[in-house]
């Protein structure tokens, strides 16, 4: 069965925009997905209409073999936005129980799930800091095991990484792998980068602006577990590579220098 | 797979002394312009011979203060009774209506208009009305005073406080699905927690201006701004001065109560004013 099922969806904002047309996915279980394109071309809004965070104006989406909203009401999923959006005035702990109590958790249940989540990203002995005094990518990880806290099957996650030095960058991918297979659970993943989203992902979704569709979906087939060393790997800089080329050839600018050639062809 | 762990270290904190200490010395500069004023408020009444019931010396002024400390401080504390009911009614029903108008943002669009302009009702105009419709000897008549005074400023920065909250934050509260009450509750509300403490500091001070503002007009003889404005109108300055000492001295006492309040409150969020 699908975590996520996309049939036909199609987006059209109030003001006339249409962000999103004909888009057709399903995704595995235990998968991980990278959406990539274009500024502009819809990743987050399509992320948001999964996460049933807007409505969709056509098709529709299931979760899990449920519709969105119900999904979103039985709690099946985990969003980590760009900015770790972190509650100023709770703890670390208590910023990552903040599910767990919305969903009656007791203490002790409470309690120990965070502890078991601070281990898994990394930050035991942070639980009684505040977010302010924790560097971004800390502040990131404290937002990831938030996100995972109640276990969700499922983890939507826009651009969770883009305001991170590249150095930062590289450890956190390699800690959302681990975090991933320690985890179990289903990753949809929004990125402007092409090696984080070969890196990551079991499958590259590239999707072309204006409107937002799905251009190209692109199997990464290299090997389980990636480590640093994959980055060497010359099948990665080939799927790079085709990834670079699925982009630019959904690109409207590229169309356009592409156009004349074409027709100068007999 | 595993990474190098990072090499931050828990924040120092400090002693509780320590900081304690601090603080007592980031005090000093304003306590040597305290006394600087009162030496050159005390020396130039003697050496430019001004009248001296017009303007009495600091030290005849806390003489004074001395021999009627206790008709001063019961005065005092009559008037700050009526402030601090004033106070109560008026920022406790800001707080509702904020809560309401953040809720039902229709309701404000309707409402909002009426109330921008009954904040712009002058208090001197306002103050003999409210004591024609309440007994003007009772505490009643003040503390209306004083509740319409803190009411706009408190209302206007709770609603701002609790309509400032980031989009995500209200997004990833609905991906918990989490409900409208659930949503205040641990969302809007400590947002505007800072914002509506601001406030209420600022409404301590009004409402003790609208009480003696009020007694101005009217009110019990043993009440303070009765006593402030009896002593002046019969060129007692010095018995004047003294009961706007103690006004001052209770309106900074009830701001420092809501300081130290605040504090303890928004103990995790990082202050802005230090
Ligand atoms: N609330 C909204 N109202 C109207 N138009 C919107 C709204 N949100 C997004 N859009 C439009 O929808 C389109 C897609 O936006 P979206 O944010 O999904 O792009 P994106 O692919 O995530 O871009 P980026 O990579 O810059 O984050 C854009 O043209 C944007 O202007
Ligand atoms: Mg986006």
């Amino acid at each position: 069965m699908s975590v996520v099922e996309i049939k036909d969806v199609g987006k059209t904002f109030e003001g006339g925009t249409t962000a999103l047309e004909g888009i057709e996915l399903a995704i595995g279980e235990r998968e991980f997905v990278s959406l990539i394109g274009p500024s502009g071309c819809g990743k987050s809004t399509l992320l948001r209409i999964v996460g049933d965070l807007i409505r969709p104006t056509a098709g529709t989406v299931r979760v899990n073999g449920k519709p969105a909203p119900q999904a979103r009401a039985d709690r099946d999923y985990g969003i980590v936005f760009q900015d770790a959006v972190l509650y100023d005035w709770r703890t670390v702990a208590r910023n990552i129980s903040l599910p767990l109590e919305l969903a009656r958790w007791n203490r002790r249940r409470r309690t120990g799930r965070v502890q078991e989540m601070l281990r898994l990203v990394e930050l035991g002995g942070f639980e009684s800091h505040y977010p302010w005094q924790l560097s971004g990518g800390m502040q990131q990880r404290v937002s990831i095991a938030r996100a995972l806290s109640f276990d969700p099957a499922l983890l939507l996650m826009d651009e969770p990484f883009g305001a991170l030095d590249e150095m930062t960058r590289e450890r956190m991918n390699l800690e959302l792998l681990r975090i991933w297979e320690a985890s179990g659970s289903t990753i949809v993943f929004v990125t402007h980068s092409i090696a984080e989203a070969v890196f990551l992902s079991t499958r590259v979704v590239v999707m072309s602006p204006r409107p937002g569709r799905i251009s190209d979906v692109i199997e990464i087939d290299l090997q389980q577990p990636r480590t640093a060393a994959t980055r060497e790997e010359p099948r990665f800089f080939e799927l790079v590579t085709r990834v670079r080329e699925a982009l630019h050839l959904g690109s409207d600018l590229d169309r356009k220098l592409a156009a004349p050639a074409a027709e100068a062809q007999p | 797979m595993t990474t190098a762990p990072v090499a931050v270290q828990p924040i120092p904190r400090g002693t509780l002394a320590g900081r304690v200490g601090r603080r007592a010395l980031d005090w000093v500069p304003a306590l040597v312009v305290l006394v600087l004023v009162f030496l050159i408020w005390q020396e130039s009444i003697a050496v430019f011979h001004i009248k001296k019931f017009l303007a009495p010396q600091p030290t005849a002024i806390a003489s004074t203060f001395w021999t009627n400390r206790h008709e001063l401080i019961s005065a005092g504390w009559f008037t700050f009774q009526e402030a601090l009911g004033g106070f109560a009614i008026g920022c406790g029903l800001a707080l509702v209506v904020a809560l309401v108008l953040a809720r039902w943002r229709g309701v404000g669009r309707a409402l909002m208009p009426y109330m921008i302009a009954a904040n712009a009702i002058p208090i001197i105009a306002f103050a003999p009305i409210m004591n024609a419709w309440f007994d003007p000897f009772s505490k009643g008549s003040k503390m209306a005073i004083a509740a319409v005074l803190c009411f706009f400023p408190v209302l206007v920065n709770t609603l701002r406080g609790l309509t400032s909250v980031r989009p995500q934050s209200i997004e990833l509260m609905r991906s918990y699905a989490a409900g409208e009450l659930e949503t205040f509750r641990r969302v809007r509300i400590p947002t505007a927690l800072p914002f509506i403490f601001t406030s209420l500091k600022i409404a301590t001070v009004l409402a003790m201006i609208g009480a003696i503002v009020g007694e101005y007009f009217g009110g019990a003889f043993t009440a303070l701004g009765v006593l402030i404005d009896s002593r002046s109108t019969t060129f007692q300055f010095k018995e004047a001065w003294a009961g706007i000492g103690v006004a001052c001295a209770y309106g900074i006492a009830f701001y420092l109560a809501l300081a130290l309040l605040e504090r303890l409150t928004l103990r995790g969020v990082p202050s802005t004013d230090d």
